[in-house]
């Protein structure tokens, strides 16, 4: 793979610490979120961290993402601040959205974060008006959106691919397959193997890609950019990956097979060793430079839920502000 | 002045609004080949666009390029349609400012067509403002003659909010009087188009004409009604209207929506709640009967409240 050869040091360990981070981050909340520590739904993101990770560091700050309910590692990986996202999974005054938001509708428009959505499938669309206005302002830039499989059942799927085809908008579909739409497996819901065949249907590229492998997804990242700018079209990229917690922490359900389960988790699997693996082996870093990115994000992420959890809760009057704008 | 339809009206306000500010775009259905062939000609395909029959993506359309600092103009057909993209309107548009913490807010407009009476049966012919007026985020706008169809409609495109504007169907063909230049008109100041001292009558959108034309049968007997036209459900122009309740003691609201869980319940219940003391008698509603908008002609025109129902419930008070 001609990526492999491209990246530097740099880049290899940046990808690095975003997996680390998202994982470290969702591990925490989902742990907080087991004990009772936060409130409501948190719906961890942990196994499937290269692909926001391989995306996003394709991005821009120009560029925008519309993300999902399973959306702190695209927040993350897009540059969000991790202080902000924790005051918010705690309710805080601090927090993104000073504590209307929960984990659910996390957005920092500032660095083109135009926010996690609650509901399945709403993004796609979303992203569509946001590339319009990219290109109505005349920028060079694009916006991702991410979603599950599930959502491709979704009618908004497929207005959204409709559309973003025939108006040849800038935007970036990127499907994240982690084989279960809830709790409904893929196969139930689906009656073709891969979400990239539907891509025929509206004219534009489908791809399937490894999504635990990074530099896999960011190589189809750079080639889909790449045929937007030549006028080839959009781009419908499937990411193959695996959720490792249930569908939400609290959802007791038992509907993945174990041995699938062990298997997604396994060193050979899970994104995260897989990568330092290679990394090791192909000489780039040493295991104490990995170990010194793994302390330096516990740190990170440990003060980030410090300062969530010191931070003061929202006044009460202020839940009637931002219904209106002025 | 200028003598102007309903219809025209409103395209003034857009071909307005379009001109003081780069940033307003028109998107929708039937766009270009039907309502506003005449922006197209002037503003170009950039900022007046068909799209397919998406109603969802049309919406969502509006969401992210608003976020983006966008004004658009979303022309969604009839409002019966709006269904097919509720959640787009109920879980985005309205919530989005307030979910991002103010980080980002939605100036847009969305335009569809409410009302009953051309015949269009129980798809094509509801009044629903009800259902949006419950939303919180969302403004909703009704326009009752040529003059208000400009000033709130460009009001609507400069709001900072995401705003729900209802053209009545039956009114597009309505000539009026409308001013000729840059022209808006506030949001939630109701509009008291004939004053007087007996009976408040309530009402919006088309209904405003038959409240309009009971007053005349009202006055044969000896009747002094005054007619409001709230003009917008939200915001709501609470203090206009117990300030004419006040004066005449009497009220009936109308409206064409259902009677059932219509608009005029919460006016009631406000006038009931803040202005029992100068009540002098019960507060009267009358809307459509809790059916579907049924097709036959005579059902249709049965379905639709009447002035002489107006009438009837305005002088059962005396």
């Amino acid at each position: 793979m001609g990526l492999t050869k491209e990246l530097t040091k740099d880049e290899y360990l940046s990808l690095y610490e975003t997996m680390v981070k998202i994982r470290v981050f969702d591990e925490t909340a989902a742990a907080y979120a087991d004990s009772g520590e936060l409130c409501g739904f948190v719906h961890p993101y942990s196994g499937e961290e290269a692909i926001a990770a391989g995306v996003c560091g394709e991005l821009t700050k120009d560029d925008c993402v519309c993300s999902t309910h399973r959306g702190h590692g695209h927040i993350i990986a897009k540059g969000g601040d991790v202080n902000k996202m924790w005051a918010e999974l705690y309710g805080k005054a601090t927090g993104y959205s000073q504590g209307k938001s929960g984990s659910m509708h996390i957005a920092d428009i500032s660095i083109g974060i135009i926010g996690a959505n609650g509901i399945v499938g709403a993004g796609l669309p979303i992203a569509n008006g946001v590339a319009f206005a990219l290109d109505y302002q005349g920028k060079d830039a694009v916006c991702v959106a991410f979603f599950g499989d599930g959502a491709t059942n979704r009618g908004t799927f497929h207005e959204a691919l409709n559309l973003a085809s025939v108006w040849n908008l800038p935007v970036l579909f990127v499907c994240e397959n982690n084989g279960f739409a809830s709790t409904t497996p893929r196969a139930e819901a689906m009656n073709v193997a891969r979400v990239s065949e539907r891509a025929a249907s509206y004219g534009m590229t489908g791809v399937t890609v490894d999504g635990n492998d990074p530099l896999a997804v960011k190589e189809a990242v750079r080639a889909a950019r790449l045929r937007l700018r030549e006028g080839g079209g959009q781009t419908l990229l499937e990411c193959i990956t695996w959720r490792h917690h249930q569908h939400f922490i609290g959802d007791r359900s038992d509907y993945k097979d174990p041995e699938d389960q062990a298997r997604w988790l396994s060193e050979e699997m899970d994104p995260i060793p897989r990568f330092e693996k290679r990394i090791l082996e192909a000489g780039i870093a040493d295991e104490r430079e990995l170990a010194e990115i793994r302390e330096r994000v516990d740190a990170e992420i440990i003060a980030a839920v410090r300062y969530g959890k010191e931070s003061p809760y929202p006044a009460p009057e202020s839940m009637y502000d931002f219904v209106y704008a002025d | 002045m200028a003598i102007m339809t309903y219809s025209e009206a409103v395209q003034d306000a857009i071909q307005q609004e379009m001109r003081r500010d780069p940033n307003v775009f028109i998107a929708g259905e039937d766009v270009t080949r039907k309502h506003t062939k005449v922006l197209l000609e002037e503003f170009g395909p950039k900022r007046v666009r068909d799209t397919p029959i998406s109603e969802s993506q049309i919406i969502s359309l509006g969401v992210g390029a608003a976020a983006m600092g966008l004004r658009p103009i979303l022309i969604m057909s009839f409002m019966d349609f709006l269904g097919c993209s509720m959640d787009e309107i109920m879980n985005q548009a309205a919530k989005m400012t307030y979910m991002l913490g103010g980080q980002t807010h939605l100036p847009m407009t969305i335009c569809a067509a409410m009302g009953a009476g051309i015949r269009a049966a129980a798809q094509h012919s509801q009044s629903l403002e009800a259902i949006f007026a419950h939303l919180p985020g969302l403004k909703v706008v009704t326009l009752s003659c040529p003059k208000n169809a400009k000033g709130l409609m460009a009001q609507a495109i400069r709001d900072e909010n995401p705003v729900l504007v209802l053209e009545h169907k039956a009114l597009g063909g309505m000539a009026g009087e409308v001013p000729g230049g840059p022209f808006a008109m506030p949001f939630g100041k109701a509009d008291v188009l004939r004053a007087g001292v007996d009976v408040t009558l309530i009402s919006w959108g088309r209904m405003v004409h038959r409240c309009m034309d009971a007053t005349a049968e009202l006055e044969k007997k000896g009747i002094d009604a005054e007619v409001i036209d709230i003009v917008s459900l939200v915001p709501f122009d609470e203090e206009g209207v117990l300030a004419s309740a006040a004066k005449t003691g009497r009220v009936v609201i109308a409206h064409e929506a259902t009677e059932h869980g219509g608009f005029g319940g919460e006016i009631a219940a406000r006038i009931a709640d803040k202005g029992y003391g100068f009540l002098k008698g019960p507060i009267k509603r009358i809307g459509a009967p809790f059916v579907p908008v049924p097709f036959s002609p005579v059902l249709e025109d049965r379905y639709i409240p009447s002035t002489e129902q107006i009438v009837s419930l305005a002088a059962g008070l005396f």
